[in-house]
């Protein structure tokens, strides 16, 4: 009898849980086609953290729906860095069949030969991507890359805290701020800031303008509270910081659970990043990935995913988009006349970047 | 004859062949890679480039050596108390002192964060009488608590084990021939219980030397040990690995030396002996 009735409770607890966690379903209005003949296959993204719509609170499960769609079992794996990123496709233990790093290592990367070439042609949705993402620097023909997420960097504040700040990179190293501050734990935007201060170009080959940076960061490190990657979120969530340099669409996730986080572009200038889907030499399942990357070109994903990561999409299928959350939203869209001056990062000759990655540790250990 | 029979021998091969191939031959590509550079060709250049990081060897030596030095003053009262009590309350000692281990210590480090935040546990509640908030998290001495605490275990069960097998009648001997309190533990317990203490010590000091995750998590960042460097070096790419490899080679042979001079102090056939 106690053995029915606990199967009895499991079954009532099973259905519960179903119903609790089961979302709303919504149909797929999908533009492209989508063939199944590679049902059965997987295969391997590798992505930023935080940087996919996954199905929380009722939004799409891109991932899910891609494997619903075409049969392809997606391993979805993460990172935190271009530098980690670049490191497990250096040394091959992983083969990953998309990669969606930022401009800068993508330029790396194609030097290095470690990317092929996709044909864009082959991709139905590729059309939607605008035109001002398209031939950058480090892609400039198209041949590499398709846009996935675009950024800019720029000072996050908590007003109840510290009440307005001056419109500067200048700000962390305020003493009145001491103990409240955080900075990036990257040596390429931690130098960043430090190279906006000094008016420096980001991408300078002059090793003295980096000594000079590292100069700027070692002064103000006995002002700033720590080094921070995503925990970030957390600390400014809860009011552990007062003030961060972060993504200004990260800012916006931040705002949702802290409704006194302000947010500003420095007047010095900042970094703007465009991520692109990548596939890299020693993908297993090209086709497979080519299918992936025009599925995350759809309308309906691409909108979930740029509602979900925050970032300004580089999908016109999105931008004008009424329905979409961030529809003309003044942060990650700004007017020409709110524009910051910015700045992409270029791979940098590996003597320098060699150097200033050196001289990160001698920060560290300041 | 002390020929062992093939059967033994079998048994032995699969430990064997594990530490040769996880232990053995990565020491052997550590050691190649600190002394070739990128091109593989011998260098002592990765060698030179320590200096440049010797700081990071000191403050991972003190720190190791602070947090070391508490886990023992905490540790051993501990282990001598457990020997005190009853089977059943030691067992249940025990047990405390393994649950915290059974857990990840990543998951454990993460939790002294929200206990030491400056919105943490202990500040909200400094705060709510009128003290706070008081800087904690983000200092050394978070650092060295985090290394205390997840390394503590380690002290106290050698001690423990050492500790417990100390022959009662010896302590009796040494009262009936008119040793007080004091002088029973020192000339009595101490010494027969220097084995644990010395491989506690080794067990403690050498997962504090080369950690690298507390000092991120707890630290800020805002410092690096010897482990962080490693760690940064070998995630920035393989630019890095021969550095890095030589980095790792100098602390491992910091730690080979430190548990020589630590076997010294250990009597050849005691039971708590590492190497």
């Amino acid at each position: 009898m106690k053995k029915i009735i606990s199967i009895f409770m499991t079954l009532a607890l099973l259905c519960l849980s179903l119903t609790g966690c089961g979302y709303e379903y919504q149909e797929l209005s999908l533009v492209g086609t989508y063939t199944r003949d590679y049902a059965g296959t997987e295969i391997t993204v590798y992505n930023w953290g935080e940087y996919i719509s996954d199905g929380a609170d009722g939004a799409i499960d891109v991932n899910r729906e891609f494997e619903k769609v075409t049969g392809i079992k997606v391993n979805y794996l993460t990172f935190e860095s271009n530098e980690t990123m670049y490191s497990q496709v250096k040394n091959g233990g992983v083969k990953y069949d998309i990669i969606i790093p930022s401009d800068y290592m993508i330029g790396r990367l194609i030097k290095e030969g470690e990317l092929q070439k996709i044909d864009t042609s082959k991709l139905s949705n590729y059309n939607l991507i605008g035109e001002q993402y398209k031939s950058l620097f480090f892609d400039p023909k198209n041949e590499y890359t398709v846009p996935y997420s675009v950024g800019m960097v720029g000072v996050i504040y908590n007003q109840k805290l510290v009440g307005d700040v001056e419109n500067s990179w200048g700000v962390l190293w305020d003493e009145k701020y001491k103990d409240q501050t955080l900075n990036f734990n990257n040596p390429r935007d931690a130098f960043m800031t430090a190279q906006m201060l000094l008016g420096q170009d980001l991408n300078s080959t002059n090793k003295d303008d980096w000594k000079a940076a590292a100069e700027k960061l070692k002064e103000g490190k006995a002002n700033l509270q720590s080094y921070v990657m995503d925990e970030v979120y957390g600390k400014m969530e809860t009011g552990e910081a007062a003030i961060a340099p972060y993504y200004a669409g990260d800012y916006l996730t931040m705002l949702e659970t802290n409704p006194d986080l302000r947010f500003f572009y420095p007047k010095e200038g900042t970094n703007i990043f465009v991520d692109s889907i990548c596939i890299p030499k020693n993908a297993k399942n090209k086709d497979a990935a080519m299918l992936y990357i025009n599925f995350l070109l759809e309308p309906d994903i691409a909108t979930a995913n740029a509602e979900y990561i925050g970032y300004a999409s580089p999908n016109t299928a999105v931008i004008n988009n009424p329905d979409y959350y961030y529809y003309q939203n003044e942060i990650l869209y700004p007017d020409e006349k709110d524009m910051p001056k910015v700045q992409y990062y270029h791979d940098i000759d590996d003597k320098i970047r060699i150097y200033y990655e050196t001289l990160w540790v001698q920060v560290k250990l300041y | 004859m002390n020929k062992k029979s093939f059967g033994s021998q079998l048994l032995a091969a699969p430990h064997i062949v594990w530490s040769v191939l996880f232990t053995v031959v990565p020491l052997f590509i550590m050691l190649y890679f600190a002394f070739t550079n990128a091109d593989g060709v011998f260098t002592l250049e990765n060698i030179k480039q320590i200096g440049l990081y010797k700081k990071a060897f000191g403050i991972s030596i003190l720190y190791a050596v602070i947090a070391t030095l508490i886990t023992l003053l905490i540790a051993y009262p501990m282990a001598y108390f457990m020997t005190k009590v009853n089977i059943s309350s030691q067992r249940m000692l025990m047990m405390i002192v393994m649950i915290p281990m059974w857990m990840n210590f990543l998951i454990r480090t993460y939790s002294w964060i929200t206990i030491l935040a400056n919105t943490g546990i202990i500040n909200t509640f400094l705060k709510s009488i009128g003290l706070g908030p008081v800087k904690l998290i983000n200092t050394p001495g978070a650092v060295i608590l985090g290394m205390v605490y997840d390394f503590l275990p380690y002290m106290i069960l050698p001690i423990y084990s050492v500790m417990s097998k100390i022959d009662k009648s010896l302590l009796e001997a040494s009262e009936d021939l008119g040793s007080n309190a004091f002088n029973k533990f020192r000339r009595v317990i101490l010494p027969l219980s220097r084995p644990g203490i010395i491989s506690g010590i080794t067990m403690v000091f050498v997962p504090s030397v080369s950690t690298f995750y507390i000092s991120q998590k707890l630290g800020g960042n805002k410092t690096m040990l010897v482990g962080d460097v490693i760690e940064y070096f070998f995630n920035a790419g393989p630019d890095y690995y021969n550095v890095a490899s030589a980095i790792s080679m100098v602390l491992m042979i910091m730690i080979l030396v430190c548990m020589v001079i630590m076997n010294r102090f250990s009597d050849d056939d005691s039971e708590g002996v590492i190497i």
